[in-house]
């Protein structure tokens, strides 16, 4: 396997870069595994990761249907953030901030991950107001926050249009400097090496098309490379994930499929130095280190497998660039794509055993997997390894909807497209 | 994407509220059944393929309709008025759902 350093850069520089060998295997499945985990998107990648690493469980396989990362990891706008209201998700995601603070050196692979802050403008007082109260509750459970008079926002984004003048006049905004961006290629490729090296198949060009089962018991799958067996058989397919639990037979689960449409300009020079989200609408920029701005915005707002976007979504979005910042309005736009966000009915994922004997889930991701990866994985090889959830995804059960124990942070209710 | 109101024809989706699933079968109000209540609020089919949903022509005559769709490739099969909703879905109640 290939060890990334400054020696072995230069050593592979002055040889023209010929010796470099894969990163990872490209094996045939085998009769059986220890754990299957069925999806090679950043979660399932990192799952194995941690499996191997963690628990010591290396007779893994990943499957994934498509490519390495041709799903939703590479599909996103490589925000990472933890700035939630609710205790629970708050937990989780600091958590996840933190394995993405180490991540590169972990992996010993550059995930780029850049600590340039995210920052949620607000536009009325009310919101203002809202905006205290999560950045107090973040600070509560140890996270960074600041509220930003619009003097020091105006410092920061000199491009941004806070003016009184504006359509929707910026009043301030909450900071959290911890938040930034990261590379999602490198994040999908850094774990599956990583596996790779600790002993884990990754397995692409595989579609699951079946379980292998005893009575209730999901004793493997079957697949288009042939039936494969496991003692544990995980799930990680966030948009497909009803898709697939169909072929376990589980008709109906508290998840609604949608396109989530992401945009990328020419590359300009310096201009937006953090993640900006806009108050008044749905709105995210950042923008990337070759320079294009990386932006997206709502959900195209019907139930969708298609992984394309429909203009009216792209019309709103550029809209409410151009509220934010004037002066891009001839910047053209470079290409757009769609991913499928797996929403839940309370805006927050699932991360838990079963729902069937020998099976695990990890699911419901809304628009916000990306920041989840790291910590995604690493609860979810917790959960594998020991059969209960760790305390960090205990509250990401599929029954908490059942049971009265929803996580809406947004306060939306059981209404998947608004979360 | 176009949606063809029986009132007002072929129009643009802009002018239409997603107003969901239509499969979903709601309980009587009185009813004290807390599994079809939690089936009702949480529950999805969320096919890859034709799927019941009720929108609104918002923009327009403001009509309910039951619309087949398909997620995948976003055709419009079929388009109704929503009353007594779709007939796959052994609706219980009257209104507009």
């Amino acid at each position: 396997m290939a060890e990334y350093s400054a020696f072995s850069l230069l050593k592979n520089a002055l040889r023209g870069n010929q010796d470099w060998t894969p990163a990872w295997r490209k094996p045939d499945p085998k009769a059986s595994y220890d754990v299957i985990v069925i999806g090679g998107g950043g979660h399932g990648l990192s799952t194995a990761y941690y499996l191997a690493k963690e628990h010591g469980i290396t007779n893994v396989a990943v499957l994934e249907k498509g490519w390495l990362g041709s799903g939703n990891v590479g599909r996103n706008t490589t925000a990472v953030r933890s700035n939630y209201l609710l205790p629970q998700n708050t937990r989780f995601y600091e958590h996840s901030m933190k394995l993405w603070e180490n991540l590169s050196h972990d992996l010993n692979y550059n995930v780029m991950f850049s600590q340039r802050g995210c920052l949620n403008l607000a536009h009325t007082p009310a919101q203002l107001d809202d905006y205290a109260r999560r950045g107090n509750a973040m600070r509560h459970l140890g996270v960074d926050a600041e509220l930003m008079s619009v003097g020091e926002i105006k410092r920061l984004v000199p491009a941004l249009d806070v003016s009184g003048s504006a359509r929707f006049p910026v009043l301030g905004g909450l900071m959290q400097p911890r938040a930034g961006t990261a590379r999602h290629d490198a994040v999908a490729w850094g774990y599956a090496r990583g596996a790779d090296r600790r002993g884990v198949d990754i397995i692409e060009n595989c579609e699951v098309t079946g379980f292998l089962r005893d009575g209730d018991r999901i004793t493997g799958v079957t697949t288009t490379r042939g039936d494969i067996r496991a003692k544990k058989v995980a799930l990680a397919v966030a948009g497909s994930t009803g898709q697939v639990m169909q072929l376990a037979g589980i008709s109906h689960m508290p998840i609604e499929s949608y396109v989530l449409q992401a945009f990328v300009s020419e590359s300009l020079k310096p201009i937006i130095n953090t993640v900006l989200t806009f108050g008044m609408g749905h709105f995210y920029i950042s923008q990337s280190d070759k320079g294009g701005l990386v932006y997206g915005g709502d959900l195209d707002g019907y139930n969708s497998y298609a992984q394309r976007g429909s203009l009216p979504v792209v019309d709103e979005v550029m809209s409410e660039m151009l509220a934010l910042f004037p002066g891009l309005a001839r910047v053209r736009m470079l290409r757009s794509w769609g991913g499928l966000c797996d929403m839940t009915m309370d805006g927050s994922p699932i991360i838990t055993t079963g729902p069937l004997p020998g099976m695990y889930l990890n699911c419901g991701w809304c628009y916000g997997g990306f920041k989840a990866t790291p910590a995604s994985g690493w609860c979810f090889a917790w959960t594998i390894a020991k059969d209960e959830p760790h305390e960090f995804n205990a509250p990401f059960t599929l029954d908490r909807f059942y049971r009265g124990l929803i996580i809406d942070d947004k306060g939306q209710g059981a209404t998947p497209r608004l979360h | 994407m176009l949606i063809t109101c029986p009132y007002c024809g072929p129009r643009d989706v802009i002018e239409f509220t997603y107003q969901g699933d239509g499969n979903r079968a709601r309980p009587q109000p009185s009813s004290q059944d807390l599994d079809a209540w939690n089936a009702y609020v949480y529950d999805r089919l969320n096919p890859a393929g034709d799927h019941n949903e009720i929108w609104q022509h918002s923009g327009g005559c403001r009509a309910h309709l039951r619309v087949v769709r398909n997620t995948v490739t976003h055709e419009i099969l079929s388009t109704a008025f929503a009353r007594g909703g779709h007939k796959s879905a052994g609706h219980k109640a009257g209104g507009n759902q």
